[in-house]
């Protein structure tokens, strides 16, 4: 319920702009950040200590961005990125909302399965690496297996959360109907928990796009952690600069892709 | 709402024939070892397409032994069976219907009202049949709607129509309109005693409402709380037209029933 006092003064006053408050907020804060950036940027050149370091500015890390854009290096350096995230991400969700099914719908298993889990959440994804660099063969293998211990944990523990707060009422009424086991996941358990197992992807996908940049300092030769640490080595501080930027747009875009599939996947009404 | 009755023409085009009776024999329940028995020595007839209401306080057993008729409950001791089957699980053959509608808020009404087909692996004709039955329940308008936009009243016609779609032969009813206003109860009631009627199905209905067995049973079947027995066992004798709140038939049938329902609350 919005009544007139709940509006801000200056809303009132213009009630054409008041709708698009949000829009123009937003793009407010951008233009906050990129101001803050440039200031950063003129701080640094003015600073004789500093100057090497200018490059870091607006002008040239959006100069690159455009020749990174134009000549495909993006591309380049984003895909395998992506793809190491997809597979980490996709190994997760098929062993994590099984897994976190199991758990919230047997009890046994939950009891058994808290401590251990609680206690392999609460490590760092990146203190496995040691352990993931012997273990696997290939380093792609490595770094694909540090995104998916980072990712595993949101999405089972949401999705063990959302089973159990499913009425049981819906379980006896499909029971009562007649349902399979497979019925009773298909048509009961999974469209309830949709929107659970979405919420723990994205926080999942949040943790793993920051694991994944330094897991790519590993001994790979291509994706975004690869074009930092690279763009360092060489002293292109536009580059390595322009590549935070696509992390950062990357990010953004994924998670409002999931904010997206999970509205409408929410079938909860709301009035 | 809606109060007019239905029309035949509307319950024409549904071919059900199919109804059973329901046979219980020497059933008891315990729900865990060492605590008393809430139901023992349970003997009931109920006849093909017969409605009866079983009447009795909370904690009288009356909704443990639905749940055992529905095979939802598995008894301690004695068989149901309903027709010639015995009674092992639930099926689709005996249905019930609960107190909370408990659709499913991420299916349209159609798809509520389609379930049952689903789960019995039924392919064709589910759409002409989930037709069929929101007809019955005078809800063809609402088909594509979410659940959520309905009323309570309504919400439990589609649950009637979730329990009749697969073609039952028994239909089980947990006091399901006790969550309802006044006036749409009794609509509800007179309903779904004139769909059962037409349709020929047998119905056992668990009730603590004297009156809305008087509305809606040919015979009603009172429980003892504590004991977990039959204590009393009689027809309603009420004219089709006599099951209405207002009619005088109704209110000395009623007086009746209630003077037999304090009479066994009081004996031991």
């Amino acid at each position: 319920m919005t009544t007139t006092s709940d509006i801000p003064r200056s809303a009132r006053a213009f009630p054409s702009l008041a709708r698009y408050r949000g829009v123009v907020n937003g793009a407010f804060g951008m233009a906050l950040l990129i101001f803050l950036w440039w200031l950063g940027g003129r701080a640094v050149a003015g600073n004789p200590n500093m100057y090497a370091f200018s490059s870091f500015a607006p002008g040239p890390t959006l100069t690159r961005l455009w020749t990174m854009i134009t000549s495909g290096e993006i591309f380049e350096m984003a895909g395998p990125s992506l793809y190491r995230v997809g597979l980490g991400m996709g190994i997760a969700a098929v062993v994590g909302v099984p897994m976190g099914i199991l758990v919230g719908r047997v009890q046994q298993v939950r009891e058994i399965t808290n401590i251990p889990f609680q206690f392999l959440r609460m490590i760092s994804p990146l203190s496995w690496m040691p352990i993931a660099v012997m273990a696997f063969a290939t380093w792609d293998a490595a770094i694909i297996f540090l995104i998916m211990v980072a990712a595993i944990w949101p999405i089972l523990f949401a999705t063990a959360a959302g089973v159990r707060r499913i009425d049981p009422a819906w379980i006896k009424v499909a029971r009562n109907l007649g349902a399979s086991r497979t019925h009773m996941l298909t048509t009961v358990i999974l469209p309830a928990v949709a929107t659970d197992i979405l919420t723990g992807i994205r926080l999942a996908l949040g943790v793993a796009w920051v694991v994944l940049v330094p897991a790519e300092y590993l001994g790979v030769t291509s994706g975004l952690g690869y074009a930092i640490n690279d763009a360092r080595d060489t002293l292109e501080y536009d580059r390595l600069s322009a590549t935070v930027v696509v992390i950062g747009v990357i990010g953004f875009g994924l998670d409002t892709l999931c904010q997206k599939a999970i509205s409408r996947l929410n079938w909860t009404k709301t009035s | 709402m809606r109060h007019t009755p239905l029309e035949p023409s509307q319950t024409d085009a549904v071919a059900v024939t199919a109804t059973a009776e329901v046979r219980i024999t020497a059933v008891g329940h315990t729900y865990r070892v060492g605590d008393g028995e809430v139901l023992s020595g349970i003997d009931l007839n109920i006849g093909a397409g017969e409605v009866v209401a079983l009447i009795g306080r909370s904690g009288s057993g009356k909704s443990t032994l639905l749940h055992i008729i529905a095979g939802l409950l598995e008894p301690s001791e004695g068989v149901v069976h309903i027709g010639n089957e015995r009674v092992t699980g639930p099926s689709a053959a005996w249905v019930m219907m609960f107190q909370a509608p408990s659709l499913f808020p991420w299916m349209t009404v159609a798809e509520n009202a389609g379930l049952g087909l689903r789960y019995s692996g039924q392919k064709e004709g589910v759409d002409d049949r989930v037709a069929e039955v929101l007809d019955l329940v005078d809800l063809s308008a609402f088909s594509d709607r979410n659940v959520q936009d309905l009323s309570g009243g309504q919400q439990q016609r589609v649950a009637l129509a979730r329990s009749l779609a697969p073609n039952p032969d028994v239909l089980l009813l947990d006091e399901p309109f006790s969550a309802l206003d006044m006036f749409t109860r009794q609509s509800m009631q007179q309903d779904v005693r004139a769909i059962t009627k037409r349709l020929g199905l047998t119905m056992v209905l668990v009730t603590h409402d004297v009156s809305e067995a008087a509305l809606m049973a040919d015979r009603a079947v009172f429980l003892k709380s504590g004991s977990g027995k039959i204590v009393g066992d009689t027809p309603v004798g009420l004219a089709p037209k006599a099951r209405d709140l207002n009619n005088p038939d109704f209110q000395a049938e009623l007086a009746r029933l209630n003077g037999i329902y304090s009479q066994m609350q009081t004996q031991c």
